[in-house]
């Protein structure tokens, strides 16, 4: 199954070097969205010299959306190979069914992890540091990667679900785009409006944000301690969403692909 | 159940496939025997599309039982995928591999290795004559090529059994003797082959034998010249100038032919199936012109898919899409209009 899986996540990279919107996606949006955090914002909430302070704050937040982004190409290169047939001729073949799955979300891994590097160079370059030591950074980014794997399982699922690619993208775009805003991925909790300021408490793209954030040492000093659980606990409440998303949902995307026929 | 018969590659019995109050399939009996070319035949919506994916695992059965090299596609789907090859109605390559990186690909999940893969993806390049282009993404490939590269794909294991749906739907005319003449070298070399197609010309090229299918329905089944027996020999076609003449030339014409004429009057086109071509169309000249009938076309042509439904059913070929390829979703509003 393994090796199946390979084969096919061998097929998804060599996508990335040669389909412009994918290459665009990973290695040139990344610096983007860094920059332009880094000085629209960095420049608009980080008064009074605080600038360096906010940039800090944002790489976290930034990393999430983006790795959490990277899961659904995973849904809309389903949705297309299911259109192109491309998903039928895998099912007429004797390869592990759960295979075209598997290799699929680990290249979205593969994807995330080129597209973190990219980024952190790009944060190193304006200012941003990790303050704490190798290993809890290195655990901030594998908490980001696991729960961006998670999320790409449910992407698995609806790209097997809706017709078509573009489908995908925009239905993708409207859940997600939500969803990592109200939280603490770009501002802190406490700016938040109340009833938003719940939700970004339980959202889990909060506590991913949040856990990566403190093993960075990027946490602001001064920043009062919060009282929600989930943030208490972040790294902890992060797992536990990645575990019940992928109980819940590598079933749910398997059963749909062993359904799917091309339309 | 009957015990598997040896010198079948393929058979099925009162396959019933339903979407919703659609029936694809009401009943279809299917015996390939080893090494034979089977023509599945029959317009868009009729059935075959979904047969082939019955018997290719990729769809099951409400009723019926399938056999694929003597493997049951029910209880043992993995046996029967190690057995056959597809290639499906819309080329499955992915347009950003090289030709070649397809084959590959399609290789190691056949479980060849690394090497091996590598070697047969070579092989089947040349055989195609596709090496020219195999290290470039196939999005620069033309349709006939990504045809040919798809058929390739589904010859990777050297598949005993081999399923085509329609290989040549969309290719022009050179496209598709292309493809014909690889089909043709194909089978020499004793592979099993089921085809689908929609022309008459197609399976009578490449099958020995043919089924006609309509409304998943079996309506005919028996070798090429068989079936052209009962259609007749080749189609005097007449397109009269005035449509207010056309009965005229029915009338005078219908002796001329046998079997049931089919008018057109939308196309003011008269047609029926003749005996010997040329005697037919000089006689019916003749009359015309000593009736007085003015014409805009005439000619000879092969008889057509539409000329055996017409002899055999009565009705001209109705074109639906085929609920197997859509998975029923609108085909159930169409059954409505219908």
């Amino acid at each position: 199954m393994l090796s199946d899986a390979s084969v096919v996540a061998w097929r998804n990279i060599i996508k990335i070097k040669r389909v412009p919107d994918l290459l665009v996606f990973t290695t040139l949006s990344p610096i983007m969205f860094v920059l332009l955090f880094a000085y629209v914002f960095g420049g608009a909430i980080g008064q009074n010299g605080n600038a360096q302070e906010y940039r800090e704050f944002l790489m976290a937040g930034i990393f999430a959306q983006t790795v959490i982004f990277g899961a659904t190409i995973t849904g809309a290169g389903l949705a297309e190979d299911v259109k192109k047939g491309v998903i039928d001729r895998f099912r007429s073949l004797p390869m592990a069914p759960s295979a075209v799955l598997t290799g699929r979300t680990l290249s979205d891994v593969i994807n995330n992890v080129i597209v973190l590097v990219v980024m952190s160079l790009t944060g190193l370059i304006v200012g941003w540091r990790i303050r704490d030591g190798f290993w809890d950074a290195a655990a901030g980014y594998l908490l980001l990667i696991v729960f961006a794997y998670a999320v790409s399982w449910i992407m698995a699922w609806i790209g097997m679900l809706v017709p078509s690619p573009e489908v995908v993208n925009n239905a993708s775009f409207i859940v997600i785009f939500p969803l990592t805003f109200i939280a603490v991925t770009f501002v802190p909790l406490d700016t938040l409006p109340g009833p938003l300021q719940s939700i970004a408490e339980w959202n889990p793209v909060s506590s991913a944000t949040q856990a990566s954030r403190e093993l960075f040492g990027n946490i602001p000093a001064g920043t009062p301690e919060t009282t929600a659980w989930p943030l208490q606990h972040a790294a902890l409440y992060t797992l536990i969403w990645t575990v019940v998303i992928l109980l819940i949902f590598v079933p749910l995307a398997n059963l749909q692909y062993r359904r799917s026929t091309s339309r | 159940m009957d015990p598997t018969d040896p010198d079948l590659a393929v058979r099925a019995r009162g396959l019933v496939k339903r979407y919703k109050e659609v029936t694809a399939l009401a009943g279809v009996d299917l015996d390939v025997p080893r090494g034979s070319v089977l023509g599945l035949l029959g317009p868009n919506g009729a059935g075959k599309t979904t047969i082939v994916r019955i018997l290719s695992t990729l769809l099951p059965a409400d009723e019926g039982t399938a056999e694929v090299a003597g493997v049951d596609v029910r209880r043992d789907p993995a046996g029967v995928r190690r057995q056959i090859g597809l290639s499906g109605q819309y080329a499955a390559v992915d347009e950003y591999l090289t030709g070649f990186e397809n084959l590959v690909m399609i290789g190691r999940l056949y479980h060849l290795g690394k090497k091996r893969s590598a070697e047969r993806a070579r092989e089947l390049l040349a055989d195609f004559r596709l090496d020219e282009a195999g290290d470039r993404p196939t999005r620069t490939y033309s349709g006939g090529m990504r045809r040919r590269l798809d058929l390739a794909g589904a010859l990777v294991a050297d598949p005993p059994v081999l399923f085509l749906d329609e290989p040549t739907t969309g290719l022009d005319p050179r496209g598709r003797t292309d493809m014909w003449e690889v089909i043709r070298s194909l089978v020499s070399g004793g592979t099993t082959l089921l085809l689908t197609t929609q022309y008459l010309e197609e399976a009578d090229m490449l099958a020995d034998d043919i089924v006609v299918i309509d409304r998943g329905r079996i309506i005919a089944r028996g070798t090429a010249d068989e079936l052209k027996r009962q259609v007749g020999g080749e189609q005097l076609e007449v397109t009269v100038r005035e449509a207010a003449r056309l009965d005229d030339a029915e009338r005078l014409l219908t002796p001329l032919g046998s079997g049931r004429p089919y008018v057109d009057r939308e196309r003011r086109t008269f047609s029926v199936s003749v005996g010997t071509g040329v005697q037919a169309l000089t006689a019916a000249l003749r009359e015309l012109e000593s009736a007085g009938i003015e014409l805009d076309d005439v000619g000879l042509r092969r008889p057509t898919l539409d000329d055996v439904f017409l002899t055999l059913t009565g009705h001209v070929a109705e074109d639906d899409d085929d609920p197997g390829a859509t998975e029923g979703a609108d085909a159930n509003a169409k059954e409505t209009v219908r």
